[in-house]
């Protein structure tokens, strides 16, 4: 199938501001094939930020965000690329997009990336399989001759929408949510509800699929069970994971490799041992431990103490 | 005709057309407050806006009708007064019988609810006024005919009294509601609302008083510019409220809905931009002309020219 | 006066006390909105001078009807519990479709049935004003369904597409003699086109601004009309438009007219009949055309993107096309209808595409159910219908007067059958969605999942 390794998505100096707020400042990062990569940072790192950037729903104030669909990131390519105006360039088996140039639905529809969101967006009036054909919608679209074969009831329309059906009741299965493929995506459970949003985003053909805290509510049982299935779409569907997420659990255990933002900042990157042992990931991160404060306040009194005598 | 200003004819034209534009913006921008003060704290275009200010002219006629011919008041200015104060207070009444009667219960339901029942209240108001009044144009004898010689340089521009009133009037009105709305309690529970009408009901502040007291306000300046719009041209009809309406939606977003000032600004601008357009251009196409204004602001700078930008998160 | 309702009226004298208390407020605010407006009424006399008349006996009965209303509604069951709430039973998917298929033998069989209970005097009536009338509304809300129901957008100026599809047809048969069967398909096309025009600039928008904004272009359009005499003929509008044909034969007493073509006695019945096919034949292709789509990609994406249209734009899907295609194929079907009404009329003018058709069409579209099709149909019947009705009831004359004229009160009782209709229900009267597709039984959705739309 895919050729393992090599660079997938690289971000490169990425700089987006808000007004007075820079919410993410000169970021650079890259994910390679066939990983799990994880952004992780406290409340309000920028890391939604990041995703935004990514999937166009932001323009960046500034940076390159490239993408790679086939081998591994040619450089000479990219460069190529960059001095030209295009959004995407090919060559060969090589094709290089700059998603910062392209508009959100073409980095699905042409770059093949695909997100979920922190808050979940399902189209909550629409069925669990409605949602999932949508997902289907440019594949379908073209197969439906731009609607003229479907008003028809032509019968290669119908045959691309059996499959399309046969695809969505797959995944359905999958995930476990085939029993409920007929009822709004609204009427879920939270966990389910995440799942089929995971669903949803595979179904558009992702090379690399963006997670905005899939676990966020999820129980123990549940957060499990996401774990696995992130490692199968990793594997057997070979698609690359950018992932953020609170639940160090999960992140310690699926990620490949991690990215730690904090302010905007990149404070550290690398394996998980690597960043789990980084003391600014700690200070930062997880928060200073309770010796380290009381230590510090230990230090604080004797300053105090001094100055006052 | 081009706008040429070479000579002080052309000149004294111009600032004659000058002040026509503001006194048509007073009026537009004392119905554009009504529009902007709801907008801002129940997020709901109210369509019947337009309606309860035509309905405020007609109760500015007839109690000048009943003020002059029932109970024999001669002076105009003593009339005017009265006229003003019932015309005010008895459209915030309607005003806040509408609220009550076909928004509050809607109030948090399907968002296009509200606004289809004061597209449905504004049907009504406007063959409501037809029915009981008739379909023909109301008009009354001309008031304060009075006119003012200002001379200017060489040139002089006339001024009718009339315009002097509508202008003062208009000011010193919005002085005094820029001061409740600034500076009361009122005002603070108002902006609560706005921020957040969940988390202001939780603090404790009544939010149905709140929203009536903003229909009865938004009413009551309706009527004020009712008043003068019955004194600049004496002539009503029933079917005179789409047309203002929509005009003082237009400066409302112009200014930037949600902003008072802003509200006042654009009733200004496109009284103006109205006048100026009749007056050296097409009379023909001057509504052509508001309703281009208002597609070219909403679509090119939506938050208007004192408006905060809405900027959604994903 | 509702605080008072939502207080549990404990049983017994002070209950009652508060009851009349209540109504008196009621009845008292009534008299005061009443005061000037119709104590008085303001006439013209000989010399034109402006008088009124005092109307007190009207105020105090409508102040008295309303103290009467409102104690009733206290003292009675309906007034203790909260806001009373029915329920539109659920049809099941079989009876939803013998439904269908009933209405649809009815609407087949409508004239005839017509002509048989009103004889040919009758007929022309209850075919033309409410036959005729009732479809091109239910064709106009089923086609303006496409872009609010079904794509979330929110359009207030839908008029201006029939106003283009009725003035094309008028200006192509008159100027260059085009048939009604060209001119229909060109009507089509150019409301099409105008849809994409007016539609571009408006993409960003959203909820009320954009319902605002194509507002303005209605109006601009309708005044364009108005203003640009030397094409449109200004107010006077465009006249003997021909006549539609049936497919070349026409509708006269002439040798080669219908009647005699077919060996029939002549009566303008004929041309009545015609006309009520061909606009049930263009209401059932808009609504078979809707149905269509919904269950194709497009139509999909219309329904996620009034659902969430970040969601969409994540799946790929461009909604700049899919909104543009929303707007012109709703534009296509009021182009249509336009064409319809111009060879039905044989006239027209700028007052038929006032502000307030677009505000009726879409009033029906919301109060049917967003995107419901039988819904939409219901409510056209029912507020079209209704308020046509009411030009039957000149019997109230003997009670109310000679003066009284019962056509007056259509708009006004529109209108306010709009206001009850949406505190009643606010998402319309069939607000469930049906799915597009099943693996196994369509379940209905309620409407408290289906979105709305913020554009
Ligand atoms: N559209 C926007 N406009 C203004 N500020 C924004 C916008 N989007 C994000 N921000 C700000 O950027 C900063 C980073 O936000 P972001 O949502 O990326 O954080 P995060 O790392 O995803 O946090 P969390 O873990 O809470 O989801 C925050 O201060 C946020 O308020
Ligand atoms: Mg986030």
């Amino acid at each position: 199938m895919e050729q393992r390794g090599g660079t997938i998505l690289a971000v490169e100096h990425l700089t987006m501001r808000f007004g007075g707020l820079l919410a993410v400042q000169d970021l650079s990062f890259s994910v390679e094939r066939g990983q799990i990569t994880a952004l992780i940072g406290p409340n309000g790192a920028g890391k939604t930020t990041v995703f935004n950037c990514i999937t166009g729903f932001y323009r960046p104030t500034q940076g390159r965000i490239a993408l790679t669909n086939g081998t591994p990131l040619s450089r000479p390519l990219l460069d190529r690329l960059t001095g030209s105006s295009l959004r995407h360039l090919r060559e060969g088996t090589n094709e290089v997009f700059l998603l910062e140039r392209m508009a959100g639905h073409e980095i699905t529809a042409k770059a093949h990336v695909a997100r979920t969101f922190q808050n979940i967006r399902l189209f909550s009036g629409m069925t669990c399989l409605e949602n999932l054909l949508v997902a289907q919608h440019n594949a379908l679209t073209r197969a439906s001759g731009y609607s003229v074969l479907g008003l028809i009831g032509a019968p290669s329309w119908r045959a691309a929408e059996a499959r399309s059906i046969e695809r969505a009741s797959a995944w359905l299965e999958r995930i476990g949510l085939i029993g409920r493929a007929d009822d709004p995506a609204g009427d879920l459970p939270y966990g389910d509800q995440r799942r089929l949003e995971i669903a949803r985003a595979m179904l558009t053909d992702p090379v690399l699929l963006c997670l905005d805290e899939p676990a966020a509510g999820l129980n123990p049982r549940e957060s499990a069970a996401l774990s696995a299935l992130l490692r199968t779409i990793r594997d057997a569907d070979g698609v690359s994971i950018l992932l953020i997420e609170h639940d160090m659990s999960v992140v310690m255990e699926i990620s490949d490799h991690i990215v730690v933002l904090e302010y905007g900042l990149k404070i550290s990157d690398g394996s998980p041992e690597s960043v789990r042992d980084d003391p600014k990931v700690i200070a930062a991160y997880l928060g200073v431990d309770d010796a380290e404060v009381a230590g510090a306040e230990a230090e604080l009194d004797a300053t105090v103490a001094g100055r006052s005598t | 005709m081009g706008i040429e200003l070479c000579s002080w004819g052309d000149m004294d034209y111009f600032l004659q057309q000058l002040v026509n534009g503001l006194t048509l913006g007073s009026i537009y921008g004392l119905i554009a407050i009504g529009y902007t003060m709801v907008f801002g704290i129940i997020g709901m275009v109210n369509f019947a806006h337009g309606d309860v200010f035509m309905l405020s002219t007609f109760i500015s006629v007839i109690v000048l009708l009943i003020l002059t011919q029932i109970l024999g008041i001669s002076s105009i200015a003593l009339a005017l007064f009265l006229v003003l104060i019932a015309a005010m207070v008895l459209t915030a009444l309607w005003n806040w019988a509408i609220e009550r009667v076909a928004y509050r219960p809607l109030r948090g339901s399907f968002r296009l609810a509200p606004l289809i029942s004061a597209i449905g209240m504004s049907i009504f108001l406007m063959n409501f006024v037809q029915v009981v009044q008739g379909p023909r144009n109301k008009s009354v004898p001309p008031l304060m005919t009075d006119l003012l010689v200002i001379p200017i340089g060489t040139s002089n521009i006339t001024i009718s009294l009339k315009q002097i009133f509508i202008m003062a009037t208009t000011a010193l009105l919005l002085a005094a509601f820029w001061y409740v709305v600034q500076k009361t309690s009122l005002g603070r529970a108002q902006r609560a609302c706005e921020q957040d009408r969940k988390m202001a009901a939780l603090l404790g502040i009544d939010v149905d008083r709140t929203v009536s007291i903003t229909f009865v306000l938004g009413a009551a300046l309706a009527a004020v510019a009712g008043v003068m719009y019955v004194v600049q041209y004496g002539v009503v009809n029933f079917s005179d409220g789409f047309v203002p309406g929509v005009k003082a939606f237009t400066a409302a977003v112009l200014g930037g809905i949600g902003s008072l000032p802003g509200a006042v600004l654009g009733g200004l601008l496109i009284g103006l931009i109205e006048v100026m357009w009749s007056a050296y251009f097409s009379i023909d196409y001057k509504d052509v002309a508001a309703f281009s204004i208002l597609a070219i602001v909403l679509i090119f700078m939506p938050s208007g020219l004192l408006g905060k930008p809405d900027v959604e998160k994903v | 006066m509702r605080d008072a309702r939502n207080k549990p009226l404990a049983s017994g004298r002070p209950a009652t006390i508060a009851a009349f208390k209540d109504a008196a407020l009621v009845g008292l605010a009534t008299l005061g909105l009443g005061f000037p407006i119709l104590a008085y009424r303001t006439e013209q006399n000989i010399s034109n001078q402006l008088i009124i008349e005092p109307r007190w006996a009207l105020a105090f009965s409508f102040a008295g009807l309303a103290f009467a209303l409102r104690l009733a509604w206290l003292m009675t069951s309906a007034g203790r519990s909260s806001i009373p709430t029915w329920s539109m039973p659920v049809l099941s998917k079989r009876a939803g479709d013998t439904i269908s298929r009933a209405g649809l033998g009815i609407l087949l069989a409508y004239p005839f049935l017509a002509l048989w209970i009103t004889g040919p005097g009758g007929a022309i009536k209850w075919i033309d004003n409410f036959g005729i009338q009732i479809l091109i509304y239910v064709m106009l809300g089923w086609g303006l369904n496409i872009v609010v129901g079904l794509a979330g957008l929110l359009d207030l100026g839908y008029v201006a597409f029939y106003a283009v599809g009725a003035y094309t047809t008028a200006l192509l048969s008159t100027h260059f003699g085009l048939s009604f069967w060209l001119c229909l398909p060109l009507a089509g096309m150019f409301a099409a086109l105008w849809g994409v025009l007016l539609g571009f600039p408006v993409l960003r928008l959203r909820g009320d601004y954009l319902a605002i904004v194509t507002l303005a272009f209605g109006e601009i359009i309708r005044l364009v009309l108005i203003n640009w005499v030397d094409v449109t003929g200004g107010y006077a509008g465009i006249s003997s438009i021909p006549r539609p044909t049936f497919f070349g034969i026409p509708f006269n007493a002439t040798e080669t007219g219908f009647a005699a073509t077919f060996g029939l006695e002549f009566t303008p019945l004929h041309r009545l009949f015609f006309l009520f096919y061909l606009i049930l034949a263009l209401a059932l292709l808009t609504n078979w055309v809707t149905i269509r789509l919904r269950r194709l990609p497009i139509g999909r994406a219309w329904e996620a993107l009034r659902e969430d249209e970040i969601a969409a734009k994540a799946l790929g899907i461009d909604t700049v096309i899919t909104k543009l295609t929303a707007f012109a194929i709703g534009a296509m079907f009021g182009g249509f209808a336009g064409a319809f009404i111009a060879a039905r009329q044989a006239f027209i003018s700028p007052e038929m595409f006032v502000f307030m058709e677009s505000a009726v069409i879409l009033a029906i579209v919301v109060l049917g159910g967003m995107g419901s099709q039988i819904g939409v149909a219901i409510a056209a019947i029912v507020m079209v219908g209704g308020t046509e009705l009411l030009r039957e009831l000149d019997w109230l004359k003997a009670i109310f007067g000679k003066d009284f004229d019962p056509t007056q009160y259509r708009m006004l009782l529109f209108g306010l059958a709009m206001v009850a209709i949406m505190i009643w229900k606010p998402r319309g009267l069939i607000s469930n969605r049906e799915p597009t597709i099943a693996l196994g039984a369509k379940k209905s959705i309620s409407s408290s999942l289906v979105r709305e739309g913020h554009g």
